[in-house]
């Protein structure tokens, strides 16, 4: 679904990405796991269009992909950010969010298509002429995920859809993302700080640090902690609660 | 631990009056605590940043704040004139906020500001304000103090500018830290580094820290007890290394809904709340 081959984006001559390839069957769960500046996010929006400017090979869907996409592209490719408190627009009732883009689109029946996809992510008809400030985070993030799903996309990205939340709405919001995904045979892409949302969405799992890609490892290697590189060892004992001898033996790896 | 507590705060309530009607943010909560790490965990709205801010007074103005008693070291914090208060907040008790991108000063360098919080507080020159900073910024491990000294906010990273943060708190030599989330904007690895040095010092200086965190399992692994929140209540308190052991099920709730590397993919128990636990 998704062969991304040498991907390289730079800023102001500093390489954020740097040469990473990895591709993503059909219906798979691909899940970037990485600290701040490590540029995952980064790919995240060279994959979707929002940053033309990278060079390397990307095939999306099967049909290779260059720097500017057309408006079709879009329908099969969305993207869920990581703020919802900053990704909906304050002044436009979630009606108007859903409809938007299937207005650009030119696809019709848009009452029908906004009721429905209202009740998948689990909001009510109560909610669609709210304005966002009218919403709780995690209700806004089920707008934000119909706003993407709407359009009835092949490939959904999500760029840490919980780290805003707190974490009983981050359960509620993982569930869901589960459940859509395989009612609707969804490709995701997942870039998150946390190993445990990673490995708990993503059957494949990438450890990137400062612009490359570490290793790739599976679910199951990372439920085992069968680490290869000692980078990746590391994220796992820290994300493995405080404790003072381990953060003791903490290094920076460049 | 002395047998009077470091900080004793009994039946707190905070009520904010706004154009809707009042809202009750704190609803009687008490708790005492000696010279230790203690957690105030809890979700968004729980009151747990606002029982930090009521212990130094650090409310809005439409807030009303109401209680049996705060007494800090002896001292009557609930009935002490602001001058009084005024030498305790930041030489006795200090705070350090969620985010230094938003608590710092952006067109002073960070050394400048960790000499000038410094010198509020003590009768230094500026020659041994600096001298302090210095030192301050070594203890935080930060690698060259002197070039980081004249950096400004913008210059540093994110664990970087919590460090700062925490120097500059830490310079009056205080007996009791309020650390509202303080490594929640941070990499993991740099949490854990921050987490090292703020457990260095209660055990080294003696300093009482108030760990206030949504995050149950850091809490959970680094505090010495836990008061957990919910709605303005204190639910459950109990020993950190107890926490598996946890009754309440609101406590029970938010540690099963987290996603484990070992869970697989399998769908998350979610929190159901009670309004009985409100009564």
């Amino acid at each position: 679904m998704i062969e991304v081959e040498r991907l390289e984006v730079s800023f102001d001559g500093r390489r954020a990405v740097d040469g990473v390839s990895f591709s993503v069957g059909r219906g798979e769960t691909y899940g970037i796991v990485g600290e701040s500046g490590s540029g995952k996010s980064t790919i995240l929006r060279a994959l979707c269009g929002l940053n033309r400017r990278w060079s390397g090979q990307m095939t999306i869907d099967g049909e290779p992909q260059m720097q500017r996409r057309s408006v079709a592209f879009h329908r099969r490719l969305q993207m869920v950010f990581q703020d919802p408190y900053a990704s909906l627009h304050p002044r436009q009732t979630v009606d108007r969010t859903l409809a938007e883009p299937l207005r650009i689109h030119g696809v019709g029946d848009r009452q029908r298509r906004i009721v429905r996809m209202l009740a998948e992510v689990g909001l009510g008809p109560e909610h669609r002429f709210r304005y966002p400030h009218q919403l709780s985070g995690g209700q806004r993030q089920r707008v934000a995920i119909a706003r993407a799903l709407i359009l009835e996309p092949r490939i959904l990205l999500l760029d840490e859809p919980t780290s805003a939340l707190d974490v009983s709405v981050q359960a509620e919001i993982l569930n869901l993302l589960q459940r859509l995904r395989r009612e609707h045979e969804l490709t995701y892409v997942l870039v998150s700080h946390n190993l445990a949302v990673v490995a708990h969405l993503c059957a494949h799992i990438a450890v990137m640090n400062a612009g490359r890609f570490v290793e790739e490892l599976d679910r199951e290697a990372l439920a085992e902690r069968r680490a290869r590189e000692p980078y990746t060892a590391q994220l796992l004992a820290a994300s493995a609660g405080y404790d003072r001898a381990a953060a003791k033996q903490l290094v920076t790896y460049d | 631990m002395t047998t009077a507590p470091l900080l004793d705060v009994s039946n707190l309530s905070v009520t904010f009056h706004t154009p809707r009607g009042p809202v009750e943010a704190v609803r009687g909560v008490s708790f005492a605590m000696g010279r230790e790490k203690l957690g105030i965990v809890g979700e968004s709205g729980s009151g747990k940043s606002c029982t930090g801010r009521s212990i130094l007074r650090l409310l809005p103005g439409n807030a009303a704040l109401s209680a049996e008693r705060i007494v800090f070291d002896g001292i009557d914090l609930l009935h002490a004139p602001p001058a009084a208060l005024r030498e305790i907040r930041g030489r006795r008790i200090s705070m350090v906020m969620q985010d230094p991108k938003f608590s710092l000063n952006p067109v002073m360098t960070v050394g400048e500001q960790i000499a000038e919080a410094y010198r509020a507080h003590s009768r230094a020159g500026s020659r041994e304000a600096r001298e302090k900073a210095l030192v301050m910024l070594e203890a935080v491990r930060i690698r060259e103090p002197a070039h980081a000294y004249d950096l400004y906010p913008h210059e540093v990273s994110g664990g970087m500018g919590q460090r700062v943060m925490i120097a500059m708190m830490l310079a009056p030599d205080p007996d009791l830290l309020i650390a509202d989330e303080p490594t929640s904007a941070l990499d993991v690895t740099v949490q854990m580094q921050v987490l090292a040095i703020l457990d260095d010092l209660v055990s080294e200086r003696g300093m009482g820290l108030i760990f206030i965190s949504h995050d149950l399992a850091l809490v959970g692994a680094f505090c010495d007890r836990v008061l957990v929140m919910y709605g303005g209540r204190v639910l459950e308190a109990l020993a950190a290394r107890d926490l598996a052991l946890a009754r309440h099920p609101y406590t029970r709730g938010l540690i099963a809904c987290l996603p484990t590397l070992e869970g697989g993919a399998a769908d998350l128990p979610v929190l159901t709340r009670d309004p009985a636990w409100l009564r």
